[in-house]
C-alpha cells in the first residue's frame, strides 16, 4: 500500500493531523491498532468550550456536561472558584471521549483519509536511514504502508518517535499516573468541575471529579510518578471515595498516564513528526491535553501538506511543525511545566497559604495565567521561582 | 525479570512511556515485555493499579 502520509493512532491529534492532511488534497492513512476507536478512555474528559469551539462545533452527542467552572479545594478544605465565563479557561464541557474520538476519526475519513482499525504499527520501513514508510500488523498479518512522512500521535506509550531516533522517554517525576472511576453519588456537583489538592490525598498531583450528567462524575487521581509506588494511585483514590463518597457506586474504571515533562527537545526527525501525547504537548499543570493534541495536531496536517507536495521531507524542513507548535502551545507548556515543577515541592501548608492567600480576591473570573500571577505576587516568597509572572 | 499480572493490568500504557529501555509494549489490551528490560523497576513504581512486579533473576 502506497500513501503521502501515514498517522499513527486515532485520538484527536491523530484524527485532525488526518482530516487537515486529507482537506488540502494528501492521500493519508490513519491507522488505529485498537478494534474500537475511542476506547478505552484514559482521560478526565474536561475541555475548554471557546478553544474546542475553534476546531470542532460542539454537539450534544459527545458533550457529558457543560459546566459553570472549577472549585479547587486546599488541603485542610478551604474551597475557591474559578468560573468558566472567560475564554481560554481550562474548564467548560466534560466529553464523553467514546463518541467524541469517533467523531473526529470520522471527519478525517469524510476527508478522504483511509482509516484502518485493530492496525498495529510494528516498526519503520526504512531506505538508506531515511523512513519510508510502516510496518504494521493488520488484524493479525503483516503489511507493507509506504509513505514519505510519518505523523505519530500514538500517545503515551508513543514508539513511532523513539524509532526515530527521537528522545520521548518520560523520567518518573515527568508523568502522572493515575485512576478514575466513572461514579454515580447524589453527592456529585453538577455545576463545578473539582479538584482536590493535598500531599496526602494525591502526591504531586491531584483528585478531580468532573461531572458526567445527572449523579455522574469522573472521580479521578493523578499522583507524580516519581512518589508513587506500585498501586499507589488505586489505594490513594480507593481511600477518598470511602471519605468523601462512601455510597457511591463505580460503573467503570479507567487507568492512565500524562505527561508533565514540558516541552521535549525534539518532535521531529527526517520524515517524522511527533503530535500530541506522544509529543508530550499535554500541559504540565492540569494534564489537559485534548486542546493542544487537536492544534498540534492541525499544525502538523498543514505542514504535511505543504511539505509532501515540495517533496522535502528531512529533519530540517520538518523544522517549520516544530517552530509553530513552540511558538504557539509550547509556551504555555513551558511556562506551565516551571509552575509545576514548583508546586510539586510545596507542603500542605504552603498549600492552604496560598489559598488563604486568595481570600478577598476576586478570583472567580481569572484564567489559570491569571490566577498564577496573582497568586506569585501574594506569595512572593514562596513562589520566587515564579516571579517572572507577577509582571 | 518483570512479572506482568495481566489480570490487574489497566493496560494504560504510562510504563511503556516511562520506560527508558523501551522493552515494554501495550498491544491492545495486553502489556508485553522483551529481553531488553534492563530490570530497573522504574515501571513497577508508576504502576497506578501495581500490576508490574521485579523478581530476582531466576525465580518466577
Amino acid at each position: 500500500m502506497k500513501c503521502d502520509l501515514v498517522v499513527v493512532g486515532a485520538g484527536p491529534a491523530g484524527s485532525m493531523a488526518a482530516k487537515t492532511a486529507a482537506d488540502e488534497g494528501l492521500d493519508v492513512v490513519l491507522l488505529e491498532k485498537r478494534q474500537e476507536i475511542g476506547d478505552p478512555v484514559r482521560c478526565a474528559e474536561g475541555v475548554g468550550k471557546v478553544a474546542l469551539a475553534e476546531m470542532v462545533k460542539p454537539d450534544p452527542s459527545w458533550i457529558s456536561a457543560e459546566v459553570r467552572g472549577a472549585r479547587i479545594y486546599a488541603p485542610d478544605g478551604t474551597p475557591f472558584v474559578m468560573t468558566e465565563d472567560r475564554a481560554g479557561s481550562e474548564v467548560g464541557y466534560v466529553l464523553e471521549r467514546k463518541v467524541f474520538d469517533r467523531m473526529l476519526a470520522m471527519k478525517a475519513a469524510e476527508a478522504g483519509a483511509r482509516v484502518m482499525v485493530k492496525t498495529r504499527a510494528l516498526g519503520l520501513l526504512e531506505e538508506n536511514g531515511v523512513p519510508t514508510g510502516i510496518i504494521a500488523l493488520h488484524i493479525g498479518e503483516k503489511i507493507e504502508i509506504e509513505a514519505p512522512l510519518i505523523i505519530g500521535a500514538d500517545g503515551i506509550e508513543s514508539k513511532v518517535g523513539r524509532w526515530a531516533g527521537i528522545d520521548t522517554v518520560l523520567k518518573p517525576q515527568d508523568i502522572e499516573v493515575g485512576v478514575q472511576f466513572l461514579v454515580q453519588d447524589g453527592k456529585i456537583d453538577g455545576e463545578y468541575c473539582e479538584f482536590f489538592l493535598g500531599n496526602e490525598i494525591a502526591p504531586g498531583g491531584y483528585v478531580w471529579a468532573f461531572p458526567k450528567g445527572k449523579n455522574l462524575a469522573n472521580l479521578g487521581i493523578g499522583i507524580q510518578g516519581s512518589r508513587s509506588d506500585p498501586g499507589m494511585s488505586l489505594r490513594l483514590l480507593q481511600r477518598f471515595l470511602k471519605e468523601h463518597m462512601p455510597q457511591a457506586k463505580i460503573l467503570e474504571m479507567m487507568v492512565g498516564g500524562v505527561p508533565v515533562s514540558g516541552p521535549i527537545e525534539s518532535t521531529t526527525s527526517n520524515g517524522v513528526m511527533l503530535v500530541g501525547d506522544a509529543a508530550r504537548q499535554s500541559d504540565p499543570i492540569t494534564g489537559g491535553g485534548i486542546i493542544n493534541a487537536m492544534r498540534a495536531g492541525v499544525m502538523a496536517g498543514e505542514v504535511a501538506a505543504e511539505l509532501v507536495q515540495q517533496g522535502d521531507l528531512s529533519r530540517e524542513a520538518l523544522k517549520i511543525y516544530e517552530d509553530r507548535w513552540r511558538d504557539t502551545i509550547g509556551k504555555q507548556i513551558a511556562r506551565n511545566y516551571s509552575a509545576k515543577e514548583l508546586f510539586v515541592t510545596l507542603t500542605d501548608s504552603d498549600l492552604n497559604g496560598l489559598v488563604h492567600s486568595l481570600e478577598g480576591e476576586d478570583v472567580a473570573n481569572l484564567e489559570l495565567k491569571d490566577l498564577l500571577k496573582l497568586l506569585a505576587r501574594q506569595n512572593p516568597k514562596l513562589l520566587w521561582k515564579l516571579r517572572h509572572l507577577r509582571r | 525479570m518483570l512479572i506482568i499480572n495481566r489480570y490487574k493490568c489497566g493496560y494504560c500504557g504510562a510504563c511503556v512511556g516511562a520506560c527508558p529501555a523501551t522493552a515494554l509494549e501495550l498491544v491492545e489490551t495486553w502489556l508485553e515485555v522483551d529481553e531488553s528490560c534492563v530490570g530497573c523497576g522504574i515501571c513497577t513504581k508508576i504502576c497506578p493499579l501495581g500490576a508490574l512486579e521485579l523478581t530476582e533473576e531466576g525465580e518466577t
